[in-house]
């Protein structure tokens, strides 16, 4: 199954051959190329299955350019900016220089590629640094050298190299030639600038694409073409598992324009995410006739062993399960005990839907198969497992595919699964052309890798002081590892510790519980994963706690938290993951916790005067290794329709690279927060997704997000961690807590429904 | 199949295709143009917005057949050199995120100030509605949109 977070470990750097370089990358490269060898450890993990030895690239060319390969995939998140600015930064480089090249796939040079779990700033900000840091230091060699003088006395500056005593300058590109003769500096003798010296880091410079996207230049997958392709189409059984009983394709060969109808290799489910799902193949000449020839297929299903998949029943069952016993996974103290003796208890079950990601951009890739070879453009997070998954299915070997990472738009973890890479490469091995596989939006909403549907349970005791003296969790829903094995029948450890299992509060009697469920769709991580459960039955029951006190909501929250201390999840639960770092690394602090919940109530005003209709909810949530608080201000008219004036996010995630992305996933994930909140969930009946389209599958738009959303950004010397998940969680259970302040309602149910 | 003689950013074309084809697929797959975004098929996320003599419409739902000689405009020819004020204003707000659906909002925007060079924030959002961003840039689009309305 896929290993959920474990990033590899850097480690040393060192020069690499020029020519192999330029084989690998293709680029027309001339002068000093650092190549960043990361080290490779085995994982600690048994099912964690990927070996790591990351390289990273950066060239300082003759003409004075400087190129950086962004072996990382831009879904949005401004990945493709945030790496090579830290470079920059270190080398002293001119932005306006900067050119940046995106990587191919290709384990042995880049190491782990796969673009999810928010760690790519976290894991390469350090190693970007040397590498920049390292071409600087001999760049002032080299001109140091020239002039004659000691090396102290040269210093580079915007792709320059001056002397101090005499003024002489030389262009990095003037010294490419005698710096690549160099020795590189060793590890342990590279100098990082002082923070006060940053020019990028901590400030805000637009995204590389910026000018490419507002112009409609091509990029992105679906944009990609190459001579000769044609345009197909998949018609897939509609319950995931299904597959073709009979079809007659005569119809559909009739549409102009249609060359060929194939029946695509069927994997029984479930089938992981490498396999497609089956179906017939349509190949045309172009989209609409690939799309209407799909139309006239006359198709027979078998559809399977999920054809009864009710997500009304699979509620009941669940709701059924957590009123049990289940697996324990966190255990202090005596929950019995505490119950036992409460002087009151609150016994609260919230339930979320699956979702899907839907991404504007669908699935989409063009292959070219040929001669035993096999090179495919697509918007992918993970060139290399998509490598794997190639060489796989086409059986050949790996280092006979190519796989060329285009912009992706928008991933949320969706283009973290190979599945329709697949498909594109089969029907160009099966039509003999090169092809362009497009999902239409129908094909993306009901073939999904959905977020998983859930019900929480938490129960919680108070004492006689209305001290909380007893927490129990019950958590339900069908596992990822469900799409990979019949074996897996509930959730994993490694998804109850996204929010769950490292709830922070200081309660003296712990439990936490998950229950058997069974997949029967294929189920995928979504943007921050499990957390969305977690937090909000948590974020929830923290303000019926407050309730139950009658504290206010936020004094409630620092006092659930408690003292300043770092809590060792490492200790108290076996096998304790962290995000794939080690806890004496990235310890929980509570202090960083309370102080964005402080930072989150002092700017949205926490505790003011609100007019009749309005109302302030809180919550606070750690994922990925980032402390977020989120205040969400609601307005309720008296119809019940409601509007957001105001979110205030306040964020701790250690030194931050670029502020203008960093607010952009926060302004964003506040959005894409409230499509789960207030829009669509994905039913199921009958084995199939009740919505297929944006119709019935609604998401946030203009009018249903916040009319404000601020960001508050810690200023912190902690290592940096991600940003593109963390908003999301704590944002729904603040609206439901601001819901509850405004109306006296409280939603248990995701979406929220206002009537 | 029928030819269509169309008006793409001021230039004549001619394309041989089937009259029920959604001009989306004519501008992307017969015309090169393929900065005009598939995302729905249906009309519901306007990521495939362009002007028809200056009118926003959803080229998903536009067969070639009934385009006649109206003028289509894409965000390539929006403005020669990606300097129209919307696209600037887009630029100064650092709007885009992923940047797919950016190409239809733009579309969406630049038609909307040309009918009504001054709209209220009620007037933008009505109008903006129609267009969905999965990354959530709906504020930055929405102060772009005032930007621009200033600037213009």
């Amino acid at each position: 199954m896929k290993p959920l977070h474990n990033p590899p470990e850097p480690s040393i750097l060192k020069k690499v051959d020029r020519r192999s370089f330029l084989k690998i990358s293709g680029l027309s490269a001339t002068g000093i190329i650092i190549g960043m060898q990361i080290g490779c450890s085995p994982s600690k993990k048994k099912d964690s299955g990927i070996p790591f030895s990351p390289n990273v690239y950066l060239t300082v060319n003759s003409d004075g350019t400087v190129t950086i390969v962004a072996h990382r995939s831009e879904m949005g998140t401004g990945i493709r900016t945030g790496l090579p600015l830290i470079v920059a930064d270190e080398l002293e480089a001119d932005w306006s220089k900067v050119k940046v090249v995106q990587a191919i796939g290709d384990e042995a040079r880049y190491g782990n590629q796969n673009t999810d779990g928010s760690f790519s700033v976290r894991m390469f900000f350090e190693p970007m640094r040397k590498a920049g840091a390292t071409a600087r230091m001999m760049l002032e060699q080299a001109a140091a050298n020239e002039w004659g003088v000691p090396v102290g006395e040269c210093k580079a500056k915007n792709s320059e190299v001056a002397h101090e005593g005499s003024g002489k300058k030389l262009g990095f590109g003037e010294l490419t030639e005698a710096a690549s003769k160099l020795e590189m500096p060793a590890e342990d003798k590279i100098t990082l600038k002082k923070k006060s010296e940053w020019k990028f880091i901590g400030k805000s410079t637009p995204i590389v694409d910026i000018e490419d996207i507002i112009s409609g230049k091509g990029g992105f997958g679906l944009d990609k073409k190459v001579a000769g392709m044609k345009y197909a189409t998949v018609l897939r059984c509609p319950v995931a598992g299904g597959k073709v009983k009979t079809f007659n394709a005569d119809k559909a060969m009739q549409v102009a324009g249609v060359q060929k109808v194939f029946e695509m290799p069927f994997t029984a489910f479930p089938g992981g995410i490498n396999a497609p799902l089956g179906g017939l193949l349509v190949v045309a000449d172009n989209t609409w006739a690939a799309i209407k020839g799909r139309d006239a297929l006359e198709v027979e299903w078998d559809f399977g062993p999920n054809a009864k998949y009710s997500t009304a029943d699979y509620f009941e069952d669940m709701l059924g399960k957590v009123k049990n016993k289940g697996q324990v996974h966190r255990e202090e103290g005596s929950v019995e005990t505490s119950f036992k003796n409460a002087a009151k208890t609150i016994d609260s079950t919230y339930l979320i839907p699956h979702l899907s990601h839907a991404p504007m951009e669908p699935p989409c890739a063009v292959a070219h198969f040929k001669d035993g070879k096999c090179e495919v453009w697509a918007p992918t997070q993970n060139p290399q497992g998509a490598n794997d998954a190639l060489a796989e299915a086409l059986k050949i070997d790996k280092a006979n595919v190519t796989v060329n990472v285009t912009l992706l738009g928008g991933g949320f973890g969706r283009k973290s699964k190979p599945d329709f890479i697949v498909e594109a490469a089969l029907a160009s091995q099966m039509s003999g052309f090169p092809v362009k596989i497009i999902w239409t939006r129908e094909d993306d909403i009901q073939h999904d890798f959905f977020h998983a549907c859930s019900v929480q349970r938490i129960k919680v005791a108070l004492d006689n002081n209305k001290k909380v003296t007893g927490w129990e969790h019950h958590s339900v829903f069908p596992p990822i590892g469900g799409t990979f094995s019949p074996d897996a029948t509930g959730p994993s450890f490694d998804e109850l510790q996204l929010g769950m299992v490292d709830m922070p509060f200081d309660i003296p009697n712990i439990s936490c519980q998950s229950h058997e469920a069974k997949a029967m769709t294929r189920i995928g991580w979504l943007r921050s994963v499990s957390n969305i459960q977690h937090a909000f039955a948590i974020g929830s029951m923290v303000d019926e706690i407050a309730v139950a006190r009658q504290m206010d909501p936020v004094e409630n929250l620092l006092d659930l938290i408690g003292s300043d201390r770092e809590i060792p999840f490492d200790k108290l639960m076996e096998g304790f993951g962290n995000y794939g770092e080690p806890v004496e690394k990235f310890p929980m602090k509570t202090a960083r916790l309370k102080n964005v919940v402080k930072l989150a109530a002092e700017k949205s005003g926490w505790g003011k005067e609100l007019p009749k209709g309005h109302g302030m909810g809180i919550c606070a949530h750690r994922s990925f290794l980032t402390y977020v608080a989120c205040v969400v201000h609601v307005a309720v008219d008296d119809a019940g329709k409601l509007t957001i004036p105001e979110v205030h996010f306040a964020v701790d995630c250690g030194i931050v690279v670029n502020q203008n992305s960093v607010k952009n996933q926060f302004e964003g994930g506040g959005t894409f927060a409230s499509s789960l909140a207030l829009k669509g969930g994905i039913a199921f009946k009958d084995g199939q997704t009740v919505a297929k389209n944006f119709d019935q599958f609604e998401v946030a738009r203009m009018q249903d997000t916040a009319k404000e959303i601020f960001v508050h950004l810690v200023e912190s010397d902690e290592k940096p961690t991600g940003v593109g998940e963390p908003p999301v969680p704590p944002f729904a259970p603040a609206l439901a807590n601001a819901v509850f302040a405004a109306t006296g309602k409280r939603s248990k149910e995701l979406p929220i429904k206002m009537s | 199949m029928a030819v269509f003689n169309l008006s793409v950013n001021g230039k004549k074309q001619q394309v041989d295709v089937d009259p029920a084809t959604p001009m989306l697929w004519v501008l992307r797959d017969h015309l090169n143009l393929v900065g005009t975004k598939f995302g729905c098929g249906i009309a519901q996320c306007g990521a495939c917005t362009i002007h028809l003599d200056g009118t926003a419409i959803r080229s998903c739902q536009m067969p070639v057949s009934a385009v006649a000689d109206k003028a289509i405009t894409t965000i390539e020819g929006l403005s020669e050199e990606g300097d129209h004020p919307v696209q600037k204003a887009w630029l100064e707000h650092d709007v885009p995120q992923c940047g797919y659906c950016q190409a239809g909002q733009i579309m969406t925007a630049s038609a909307l100030l040309a009918s009504n060079p001054n709209p209220s924030d009620d007037e933008i959002e009505a109008a903006m509605n129609g267009n969905i961003c999965r990354c959530g840039t709906y504020l930055r689009i929405k102060a772009a949109v005032k930007t621009a309305a200033a600037n213009a």
